[in-house]
């Protein structure tokens, strides 16, 4: 389980993360919702080590982040954020076999081609494995970085935004593989995404916030009714229910 | 309010520059001059101290308008390869035909700058990664390789010394009869007030300008020729002035906010008084020698300049 | 296969011209001929290594192709610190100073350079490595106009004890210099060796870097120390030679489809030596020691550089 403990962050005199304390459940998907400049990118940047925190601790089955080695969180966790401009002409099996780079520092052994194999297959990128990531699309791309990380095998997966900039089929594959990730292997998965109803789609748990603090952090279910929704992001949402999940139509509501 | 206050200490400093030098011409005797005195005073300080305000004002205009075309804090002339070209330009000049005189100079630096600004533009157009220290970064490597080429070249001919000579502006051989090219400055000046929102609006790029109704290329060559025009004439008489043009226009924002038509005869006007400053500085604090006004600028602009960088730092 | 042949071609191409740089026109003279060559052959190997090993390191940190370690200021720093030393004892530089010396303290000048723009930027909170490349060029310009400054003053006679400073040749090295040169080499070669792995997670960018474990900042750190003793090592050897970093790091990528540092590196040197080798050689025989083979490589290795920038969009 990860849990976090009065984290605070400020950009200049700007505060981003207002002292917010929360525990993200293992074995599940947990998506991170909110209005822009809610501070979810930078919480799970924090979450991750590529940003300190001013204040707080967080922790990773009960020790504290700051005290595993890089090389040994990165067997533990994994993130992968929004920007992956990557000018190198690396074929996709290629990237994916940097996944296993803190098991075999770079040597790979025939346990490591196991493991990418499995990977590849896992992303459905068979048809693409030996295809330059820079002559892919946006979103074929983005898989590939996700492949990277399942073969990085690690139990904790957070994701910054994955569907950003993907076409509809693409963030389907995306979510759809995710959601494997959990009910298959039995990751953890923490993902920050703008597209409420994929949130209440594909994940078991979602936290809200704004302004800094969390504000709801309940099952999907909970969270995605209309006045909550309305408390969050400020405008109108109306809740439709299709096979046990709830939908929302935001898109234009008259009032 | 501020510009009242600049135009007085404008026109002190140009007082004091007047009366700053080895000859010694007091400020009571300015109605009594003696012939001698007379001299000294049309003949050296009073072309000086013109040439200070225009190089001053042109070298500032001239990074302003530099920023705006290519939307980065820290493009100027120092730091996309036009002191260079404009060396190189002179140094062909000379090559070729020996007996050049200042008007060749002029033309063959000015040709030389503006085909490295032209060629900047295009290449900062082509960056994809627009990190406001990039671009920078390729300007002064393309400074690096035009510095390289007129080196092959100097090497060849056994120049280098007076190539460098080149680099570091000095106004003490600012003379009557030489440097009346400097007058050039002022309608760059002038075409950079009447054109400043139209070099931000292309600054957008090409299909911004084009959606408001502007010809993009037009106004780029526009300001690109003021600003060539600008830095060849101030290398061809004084030498190169580093970092002026990058400093002022950003103080000068930094100040009193990016509202063109506001700030900009107040970027030329602080340019001024800040080559007159150091000018007056490099004159007096070896006394009577002087330190020349490419080393002072140098030395103040990158202490103020390496603030600036430090300051977006953090 | 092709790749194979293509590194076949290069090693029989770098025989070829250390044969011909070796043997070309020697005349009668073998026994004063044929050392001094080697010595300059030595030289150009030892710098041909830095230049490439330093280059490639420094890119990859900065994910950038289009830089060199040596516009960082290390040139100006040593440009200037020679041009100070002729300033003060004129003509009779080398009867008060001698050359290890010399080099010893260009070395540790520069070293302390790059100490200190380190401080500089990684005591901030926030580093990032564009505003220590930008840090480094306006102080290299600072230094540089002091130079220049000291250069104009000085008499022209002794401008030219200075011109042998400024230009790269590999005429007037001494053996004791060289063999320091080379064990410092040696050293960090071999200290650098089995950081060289993590190189190709770093290129992935820092961000992937520390999602696979490495400790970045530290690693960081350690390549800049590595980079920066290389660069003063070949500086305070020859002189600088800007563009040859890039000019031979681009052409590795380009001839090249490893990503793999541990075989980069040495591509990367084959290159730069064959490159160097080929300039000192045209210098020697085909320009009669008209020119220096830093301003032929500058020249040749500017050009590259401007058509890697105007080539494609993708470049950068």
């Amino acid at each position: 389980m990860i849990c976090f403990e009065k984290i605070t962050k400020t950009y200049g005199k700007r505060l981003v993360l207002d002292n917010i304390s929360c525990s993200l459940p293992k074995g599940k998907i947990t998506s991170l919702i909110g209005p822009n400049g809610a501070g979810k990118s930078t919480l799970l940047s924090i979450i991750s080590r590529l940003l300190d925190a001013d204040q707080g601790k967080i922790y990773l089955d009960d020790i504290c982040i700051s005290d595993y080695k890089s090389g040994d969180l990165a067997k533990r966790l994994s993130i992968l954020r929004q920007s992956n401009h990557i000018d190198l002409r690396l074929t996709v099996r290629d990237l994916v076999a940097f996944g296993r780079f803190p098991y075999s520092k770079g040597r790979l052994t025939a346990d490591d081609q196991v493991q990418i194999d499995k990977a590849i297959h896992f992303a459905q990128l068979e048809d693409m494995a030996h295809s330059y990531i820079d002559e892919l699309s946006g979103g074929q791309r983005q898989r590939a970085f996700i492949a990277m990380i399942i073969a990085q095998d690690t139990d904790y997966i957070l994701l910054d935004e994955p569907l950003n900039n993907l076409d509809m089929k693409h963030a389907v594959l995306v979510m759809k593989t995710l959601r494997r990730l959990v009910d298959e292997l039995g990751k953890t998965v923490v993902i920050v995404i703008h597209e409420i109803n994929f949130a209440a789609q594909y994940s078991d748990y979602i936290i809200a916030m704004k302004d800094g603090k969390i504000v709801y952090n309940d099952e999907t279910d909970q969270v995605v009714q209309a006045h909550t929704l309305k408390e969050v992001f400020g405008i109108d949402f109306d809740i439709i229910t299709k096979n046990g999940k709830n939908i929302c139509n935001y898109f234009n509501i008259e009032t | 309010m501020i510009y009242a206050g600049s135009i007085v200490s404008l026109l002190v400093l140009i007082w004091v520059s007047l009366f700053t030098g080895v000859k010694d011409i007091a400020m009571r005797d300015v109605f009594a001059m003696n012939s001698d005195q007379l001299l000294v005073f049309t003949i050296a300080r009073i072309p000086r101290a013109i040439a200070l305000v225009l190089t001053g004002a042109g070298l500032s205009v001239a990074g302003f308008i530099m920023q705006q075309l290519s939307q980065n804090k820290f493009v100027s002339p120092t730091t996309a390869g036009s002191l260079e070209a404009a060396k190189m330009g002179i140094l062909f000049s000379i090559l070729l035909i020996p007996q050049a005189s200042i008007g060749m100079k002029s033309v063959a630096a000015l040709l030389f700058t503006l085909a490295a600004n032209l060629l900047f533009m295009l290449m900062v157009r082509r960056v994809r990664f627009r990190s406001s220290v990039f671009i920078p970064l390729v300007g002064i490597m393309f400074g690096n390789i035009l510095a390289a080429v007129s080196t092959f070249f100097a090497f060849k001919h056994g120049i280098v010394q007076n190539v460098q000579e080149w680099m570091i502006g000095d106004f003490s051989s600012v003379l009557q009869g030489q440097y009346e090219s400097i007058y050039l400055i002022l309608p760059a000046v002038v075409l950079a007030y009447i054109y400043a929102d139209q070099f931000t609006i292309v600054g957008m790029g090409a299909s911004f300008a084009k959606n408001l109704g502007i010809s993009y290329s037009t106004i780029v060559n526009l300001g690109l020729f003021a600003v060539s025009l600008t830095v060849s004439v101030s290398v061809v008489t004084a030498g190169a002035i580093p970092f002026l043009g990058l400093i002022v226009p950003n103080m000068v924002s930094m100040m009193m906010g990016d509202n063109l038509r506001r700030t900009l005869p107040m970027t030329a006007l602080a340019g001024s008084i800040f080559l007159l400053f150091c000018d007056i500085l490099g004159r007096t604090i070896i006394f009577p020698y002087e330190i020349p006004i490419g080393l002072m600028v140098g030395v103040i602009g990158g202490i103020i300049f390496l603030f600036l960088i430090l300051r977006r730092n953090r | 296969m092709k790749q194979r042949n293509k590194i076949i071609a290069m090693i029989l191409m770098m025989v070829t011209i250390i044969a011909l740089f070796m043997l070309y026109n020697t005349g009668p003279n073998l026994d004063y001929v044929i050392p001094r060559r080697a010595i300059r052959l030595a030289t150009i190997l030892l710098v041909g290594i830095s230049v490439a090993y330093s280059s490639l390191i420094f890119q990859t940190i900065t994910n950038n192709k289009i830089l060199t370690p040596a516009i960082m200021g290390y040139e100006s720093v040593f440009i200037l610190f020679q041009t100070v030393i002729v300033f003060i004892y004129g003509d009779k530089t080398f009867q008060v100073i001698t050359h290890q010396d010399n080099f010893f303290y260009a070395v540790l000048l520069m070293m302390a350079f790059s100490f200190l723009m380190y401080v500089l930027i990684f005591g901030k909170s926030k580093q990032n490595i564009y505003h220590l490349l930008l840090l480094g060029l306006v102080l290299g310009a600072l230094f540089q106009t002091f130079g220049q400054f000291l250069q104009i003053v000085i008499d022209p006679n002794e401008f030219s004890v200075i011109q042998g400073f400024m230009f790269v040749s590999f005429n007037k090295i001494n053996t004791d210099l060289l063999l320091i040169a080379g064990v410092t080499l040696l050293g960090a070669l071999l200290f650098g060796q089995r950081y060289l792995k993590y190189l190709d997670v770093i290129a992935l960018g820092r961000e992937h870097a520390v999602n696979l474990g490495l400790n970045y900042n530290k690693l960081v750190k350690i390549y800049m120390l590595l980079i920066s003793l290389l660069v003063s090592v070949s500086t305070a050897l020859v002189g600088p030679v800007t563009f040859l970093g890039i000019l031979v790091t681009n052409l590795t990528y380009e001839l090249f489809q490893t990503r793999k540092h541990r075989y980069m590196v040495w591509l990367c040197s084959g290159i730069a030596c064959v490159a160097l080798l080929l300039g000192q050689f045209l210098v020697e025989h085909i320009f009669n020691f008209s020119t220096t083979v830093s301003i032929v490589v500058n020249f040749v290795g500017g050009l590259y550089f401007m058509y890697l920038m105007l080539k494609t969009r993708k470049a950068i």
